[in-house]
């Protein structure tokens, strides 16, 4: 094992690495593109055996990637942001297909306006997808989850693609230390490709994705891979205990943070989480019983970890780096539904969106939105789920529009 | 190149792998050519299907296919041949499949999505070199859908979406030349109702790497208006007018295998069928069918010219 200090994109490269992927179909898109040209100078420097071809448009990428893994080999692709949603279609699609993959995407957030900075509604996107979901904090979790979600991945019982999540900029392009495993070691983990009955050779055929006529055995196929992304929850559980024994770290599917006697938990996935540990910290140190719960696996919602992490609380508060337009934060409704029910369920589940397009999220803002929860907790009323925005953020947006001589400014946002 | 095995129409297989009884229209000409391209490949060939008619070849439990089947989506069938080449190769380098595994791989499209959505993953394909046959069945048009207009729908064609008098105003896409002009390994134009042509050229496609094009003119009864008995007779008037020249590339050269003598007039092609009877009824549009025959006309000059 040795420690070095790595980008997430670097990272993730090193991840295929140890994962000895066969294969690569390959498209740029910033903030992810490091990741494919890492790959490609160890292909072309012979410090890797694996065969990369640059596909057209991240739809043909994802269309080569669920058929290459349907052939029999170990496959590996990245994306981001545009690229995901341009592909959409067949992430639904090698979903049913049950081909055991890992795609990493980098975060960015969807046009328009068109940005290169980070936000989760394209990871958001694929949610339903049917593709199993981790999301990554830091570059050293980038490494891991990749071996992780090959290991979930090629179980019999899964078999479906693992989308590893990172965000741009503040992960894909900031360096951090991380161990990387050694190659045996990483074997041991990951042993080589597991091969299934129904891959494509000569003399065996198979027919794959063919059409169906009525709804009970659409609803069949749709079930089995609703249950075979259940199932992933009993793989995780037992690769990661594997890994905690190999590596000497634990994967939780929730990582609680000083949560256990919290009184308030922020929720929040990703690189942003780490600015929450910060402000809960601060917080702590203010004497405010404050704690973050941070999916690490939102699909599957590994709904029991969840409820363990918040049932009891007096209060929430969901902090989405997300939006639905219309709706709120993404993660809030989730949070909600898995809350819901519970005898001790918190009387304060608040709903929050920050982080959008790289906007920094301050410590400032945590201990604002603290104070909203403890006010909820002590007059019984939930307010509105809250777009952050301050006051100079708002000034600057004002010069912006004088310059581009917007006659008539939009509604006043909340400061 | 080798001689052909086949040489006259009793050379011609008679394996019959393609099961019977599928969901295709009767008379269907891309049925046709689909049974014969299987024969004449084999067993060991898997086809990677783009949305279209043929999708419905395999229903869930059911597939003429003796070999494997993968369907994609409409617009990255290509795609889908290059990762199951490719792992296919990689495969094969690392020992983890023999040679006697290894498969044909085949794109099977309609017009609709090789002229649309599918042209740029095909492109793309064509630009690596990736080795595969697409194997396109033309009826020009959304034949699965009730044949609304598609980028091979011919100047002048009535189609669900192109109902107005005197059809279609635009012109046929033109994939054998964008297929060329990427020179690849080989291009052919071939028919069911020409079988010892289609034959041959599918067995100089097997026995070939790299992209191939094999474009088959797929005369459509339920798209085009006619019965299915006259399918491979209405086939045979696309050649015998000119209106669908038999031509393959190889070598880096076009090379027309037939040239019609005496080529027939345009109608007697576009009467036989619903589609063009606008052209016809209730008064003869001179203009329409004078500009068919032109760019036919037009055609073959050039061809001779460049015989010459």
């Amino acid at each position: 094992m040795t420690r070095t200090l790595l980008t997430g994109n670097a990272a993730a490269a090193w991840g295929a690495r140890l994962a000895r992927i066969d294969y690569l179909p390959a498209f740029p898109i910033t903030p992810q593109t490091e990741i494919i040209e890492t790959v490609s100078r160890w292909i072309a420097d012979d410090e890797m055996r694996c065969r990369m071809v640059m596909l057209e448009s991240e739809h043909s990428m994802l269309t080569a990637a669920g058929a290459a893994a349907s052939t029999g080999v170990r496959t590996f692709t990245a994306t981001s942001s545009q690229g995901l949603l341009y592909g959409m279609e067949m992430l639904y699609t090698i979903a049913g297909w049950r081909v055991p993959l890992v795609l990493i995407n980098v975060s960015r957030g969807l046009s328009a306006p068109i940005t290169l900075e980070p936000d989760h509604n394209d990871i958001l996107a694929a949610r339903d997808s049917g593709c199993l979901q981790f999301h990554c904090a830091t570059c050293q979790e980038v490494v891991d989850a990749i071996l992780i979600a090959y290991r979930v991945a090629e179980q019999p019982q899964v078999r479906l693609p693992v989308i590893v999540n990172l965000d741009g900029f503040s992960l894909s392009f900031t360096r951090e230390p991380v161990s990387l495993p050694d190659d045996e070691t990483a074997a041991r983990f990951l042993p080589a490709f597991r091969h299934d009955a129904g891959e494509f050779r000569g003399g065996r055929p198979a027919s794959k994705a063919v059409a169906v006529i009525g709804g009970g055995a659409y609803s069949y196929f749709r079930y089995e891979t609703h249950l075979a992304a259940m199932a992933a929850i009993d793989a995780y559980g037992e690769a990661t205990r594997d890994f905690e024994q190999l590596f000497g770290r634990r994967y939780p599917s929730i990582e609680c943070y000083r949560n256990d006697d919290a009184e308030i938990s922020f929720v929040m996935i990703g690189s942003f989480a780490t600015k929450a540990k910060e402000a809960v910290d601060r917080l702590r140190d203010a004497g405010h019983k404050v704690g973050l719960v941070r999916p690490f696996m939102l699909r599957p919602l590994p709904e029991a970890d969840l409820r363990a992490a918040l049932d009891g609380k007096a209060g929430i508060a969901v902090i989405d780096q997300n939006l639905a337009p219309g709706r709120g934060g993404i993660l809030h409704g989730e949070v909600t539904s898995v809350l819901y029910g519970l005898k001790t369920r918190p009387a304060a589940l608040l709903s929050y969106i920050g982080g959008l397009g790289g906007r920094d999220i301050g410590v400032e803002e945590f201990f604002q939105i603290a104070a909203d929860v403890r006010a909820a907790i002590a007059s019984g009323a939930t307010p509105a789920p809250r777009l952050l925005y301050t006051q100079s953020e708002l000034t600057d947006m004002r010069k912006m529009q004088a310059v581009a001589h917007v006659e008539a400014a939009g509604e006043e946002l909340a400061s | 190149m080798t001689e052909s095995q086949f040489k006259a129409a009793r050379d011609l297989p008679s394996n019959h792998l393609l099961g019977s009884g599928t969901a295709m229209c009767a008379g269907c000409g891309g049925l046709g050519a689909v049974r014969e391209v299987y024969d004449v490949l084999g067993e060991n060939t898997i086809f990677i299907n783009a949305a279209g008619c043929m999708t419905l070849l395999s229903v869930y439990p059911f597939t003429p296919f003796r070999g494997s089947w993968l369907y994609t989506a409409m617009a990255s069938a290509p795609a889908g041949a290059q990762g199951v080449r490719d792992a296919l190769d990689i495969r094969l380098a690392q020992g983890t499949l023999t040679k006697d595994e290894d498969l044909q791989v085949v794109v099977l499209t309609g017009d609709g999505s090789a002229g649309g959505m599918g042209l740029s993953a095909t492109s793309a394909a064509i630009d690596r070199q990736l080795d595969f046959i697409y194997l396109c069945y033309d009826n020009e048009g959304y034949g699965n859908t009730g044949q609304q207009t598609s980028a091979a729908t011919p100047h002048g064609a009535r189609t669900a979406t192109d109902p107005q008098a005197g059809g279609l105003p635009g012109r046929k896409k033109d994939l054998f030349a964008i297929w060329t002009a990427n020179r690849p390994a080989y291009a052919a134009t071939a028919l069911a109702a020409e079988p010892l042509d289609l034959a041959r050229k599918i067995e100089t496609a097997r026995d070939l790497t790299g992209p191939r094009l094999i474009l088959t003119l797929a005369p459509c009864p339920t798209g085009w208006g006619f019965e299915p008995a006259r399918s491979v007779e209405i086939g045979r008037l696309a050649v015998r007018t000119g209106i669908f020249p038999l031509k393959e590339y190889i070598d880096g050269r076009v090379v027309h295998n037939r040239i019609p003598h005496p080529r027939l007039p345009v109608e007697d092609y576009l009467k036989t069928q619903q589609r063009f009877a606008h052209l016809f009824e209730p008064r003869r549009d001179e203009k329409r069918i004078g500009e068919i025959q032109a760019a036919v006309d037009a055609y073959w000059q050039e061809v001779e010219e460049n015989n010459a």
